[in-house]
């Protein structure tokens, strides 16, 4: 029977707070049919043929500008970049203007990394295109939280029940709130480590598990998920120093050889190795850092796919349809 | 215009005097010429009747910013004392962080001339404590108050050099005005756009500490226990500010406060979903820290009720929470608020009400007015306490529209204003 289809996730994606578990599982089942078409020879599928999409990075990204990137161009959509240097931003544009100067090109969608908590929900709000949200301030970094998700199912097959801690830069980051959010709506167990001048006022009411130091974390865990130290924390005294980082929380061969089960290791990159991670374990046999960035193409797609109207049962055919 | 002009039949609220009855009042040649029971109205008396009407010495705003010189696009010292008057206020106190600041008896003397100008309310100017605000060494005090000042702050900034505020608490001693504090210590608070709490968390905006604010008002107090000086903390938010100043004040510390209308009926909640107009400094906080403002109002902790009037142009609150400024509009709906949210509720009463909002801020900036004793200048609030209206941002006098309660649902309104026997202002 030919029903109106719903949206599969209504007009954007903003976060993964306010998502339903239904709404996340849709997103991860409709990147597996799409990890395929980035191994083939010929790269693209006509999914999103006749789409105009602008990338609007309003902060410095190479990683997820280029995710997003190729993403898009899998699935035949016509693209523009746009970054700050580049901008009429550092004209003196408001961000509104900025978006609304870009709608009256009459576009599709918009994927934006912006500096502030709360941007992509503003423009969100005020502009009809489909807004993806890559990054917003300490806010959330939503398909981020969806590859690293995808990656950890890829390796236990399940996500309810694994124990994840987020270890590092709590306070500043974005993939941690995202992480959060989406791990328990999994349902998994969530933990952070980090030093508590980086641990954000009432996490534990987040219903997060804290740690104090780096050994009880690697005890406890399932998955690390370690993220960046930024150079700048220690030049605003968040930290005493990189060497003292990596000698106490950092995530080092000899403390994970001391746990008794296997740690699955996940980093967002751009990795400080040395600092937060010893290369052995970036390189190692756990790690799992390089799956997660062909993942992230791989989500991002099923994103585009899914807010572009594309129903989650038809991501298989769409694909299909290409081959002919 | 009639020279004068007979209240008849309101109810007289007074505390200055103690009067909370039915009474006349007549005003004649710009002062109080008698206050009691059946007063017949003189020959060519423009006679107003006030029945089931509160009538209440002018209220008194001692915290608005006006924007003028350097912001006119916000507000104007001519569109800020209409707005005054259209919220119940006779007069108002012009904070100096305008740009350049008013840190000079010439610049006194600007706000002086052009809030005579517009026949408003009253607009007393406030001038800087040190130099172009940059807290370091002390603005020309003495001249600014020959030129109209008539207190000192540096608001908008702390003063984060304590050895600065004491000289400041000191030196102000000989001009017997209050030294006005935004207490806040930027080392916990800066760069930062919300309370501290699991929400900021949730929201990825970073939080401000109570303790940002409570240190400030500690060491505040302590520099006035030390001086003798006379303080008075802005916008107290925090529940153990409050009860910091409570102590003071037992062991007689020459401290005044101020309550604002948002922090005694918004929570943080209100920021949720990244709502620039809840954005303010101090921070919205959390239910108990509102609770606690509401019982140092109650108990007299908090001496003032004051709006912190601050406009900002709409699209500078348009934008993302982080790059929007902070602060609201005030004055047009503080009565309204306080009626509906506080003595509605039961907080305080009306008679209390009068004295934090006109009373209360006469005693702490050493201002005339705050009564209705006979020979006082004829600053007269009347308000319908029945009035039942919704906030329209759309008709406010004032230049901005940046608030918070827009929609919102209110009983109880200013009527009429007087300022020196003439009606400024009338519904």
């Amino acid at each position: 029977m030919a029903t109106s289809p719903i949206p599969a996730l209504g007009k954007d994606l903003v976060g993964l707070e306010f998502l339903s578990q239904e709404q996340i599982l849709t997103i991860l089942d409709t990147a597996e049919p799409f990890k395929e078409i980035s191994e083939r020879r010929i790269k693209k599928v006509p999914v999103l043929r006749g789409k105009t999409i602008v990338n609007l990075f309003l902060e410095a990204s190479t990683r997820t500008r280029v995710s997003f990137e190729f993403a898009e161009k899998r699935l035949s959509a016509d693209t523009v970049n746009i970054s700050v240097a580049g901008s009429s931003v550092i004209k003196g544009e408001t961000l509104l203007d900025t978006a609304r100067n870009l709608e009256a090109m009459r576009i599709d969608m918009v994927v934006m990394r912006h500096g502030s908590s709360g941007a992509a929900q503003f423009l969100a709000d005020r502009i009809p295109s489909n807004v993806i949200n890559a990054g917003d301030g300490r806010h959330e970094h939503p398909t981020q939280g969806l590859l690293d998700l995808l990656t950890m199912r890829d390796h236990y097959d399940r996500i309810k029940g694994l124990k994840v801690c987020i270890v590092g830069d709590i306070l500043h980051s974005r993939v941690a709130r995202s992480n959060i959010y989406g791990l328990f709506k999994l349902g998994a167990a969530v933990g952070v480590c980090a030093p508590r001048t980086l641990l954000p006022s009432g996490i534990s009411d987040l219903g997060v598990n804290v740690f104090r130091r780096i050994e009880e974390a690697i005890e406890w865990a399932d998955v690390l998920n370690v993220l960046r130290l930024q150079f700048e924390r220690m030049k605003d005294g968040y930290v005493p120093s990189l060497r003292e980082y990596n000698r106490i929380w950092g995530v080092t061969t000899q403390r994970l050889d001391s746990a008794p089960q296997d740690l699955l290791i996940l980093h967002p990159g751009p990795m400080n190795r040395g600092v937060e991670i010893d290369s052995d374990v970036a390189d190692g046999p756990h790690s799992v850092i390089l799956n997660q960035v062909t993942n992230g193409v791989a989500v991002r797609m099923a994103v585009l796919y899914l807010l572009a109207g594309g129903q989650p049962d038809s991501a298989e055919a769409a694909k299909a349809e290409a081959e002919v | 215009m009639s020279a004068k002009t007979l209240l008849k039949g309101g109810h007289v609220v007074d505390p200055s005097q103690g009067l909370d009855e039915i009474l006349d009042v007549l005003l004649a040649d710009g002062i109080v010429a008698s206050i009691g029971k059946g007063i017949s109205a003189p020959e060519n008396a423009e006679v107003i009747d006030c029945s089931s009407l509160i009538v209440s010495p002018g209220l008194i705003d001692v915290h608005v910013h006006l924007r003028e010189p350097g912001e006119e696009h916000k507000e104007t010292i001519a569109t800020g004392a209409q707005a005054a008057v259209a919220g119940g206020f006779t007069a108002i106190c012009a904070m100096p962080n305008t740009d350049p600041p008013i840190d000079n008896p010439a610049a006194v003397g600007f706000v002086v001339a052009e809030g005579r100008k517009v026949q408003a309310a009253r607009v007393y100017p406030v001038g800087c404590i040190s130099v172009q605000r940059a807290g370091e060494s002390l603005a020309p005090i003495g001249e600014m108050v020959d030129a109209g000042a008539v207190a000192i702050t540096d608001d908008g900034n702390p003063v984060m050099n304590s050895g600065l505020m004491r000289l400041a608490l000191e030196y102000a001693q000989a001009f017997e005005i209050p030294v006005v504090d935004h207490p806040e210590d930027l080392g916990l608070s800066g760069g930062r756009h919300m309370n501290e709490s699991v929400i900021s968390t949730r929201l990825g905006l970073a939080g401000k500490p109570n303790a940002a604010e409570e240190v400030h008002i500690a060491r505040d107090l302590l520099l006035a226990e030390l001086t003798d000086g006379q303080i008075h903390l802005q916008h107290v938010s925090t529940q153990f500010g409050v009860e910091l100043i409570r102590q003071a004040k037992a062991r007689g510390v020459r401290v005044t406060a101020e309550a604002s209308p948002h922090h005694l009926v918004l929570t943080e909640a209100a920021v949720e979903g990244y709502n620039t107009d809840a954005k303010m400094n101090p921070p919205l906080r959390t239910a108990d820290d509102m609770a606690a403002v509401r019982a140092g109002l109650a108990d007299g902790s908090l001496d003032v009720i004051a709006t912190d009037h601050a406009p900002h142009h709409y699209d500078e609150k348009e934008a993302a929470f982080e790059d929007a400024p902070n602060g609201l509009v005030g004055l047009e709906t503080a009565v309204g608020i306080i009626m509906t949210n506080i003595v509605g509720e039961g907080v305080i009463d009306v008679v209390t009400m009068i004295d934090r909002m006109s009373c209360g801020p006469a005693r702490a900036f050493g201002l005339s007015g705050g009564t209705l004793s006979e020979g006082a200048a004829a600053d007269v609030t009347v308000i319908d306490p029945r009035l039942q209206w919704t906030v329209d941002p759309s008709a406010f006098q004032s230049r901005s529209r940046n608030t918070p309660f827009a929609g919102r649902e209110l009983t109880g309104a200013p009527h009429r204003t007087i300022v020196g026997g003439r009606t400024v202002w009338a519904r």
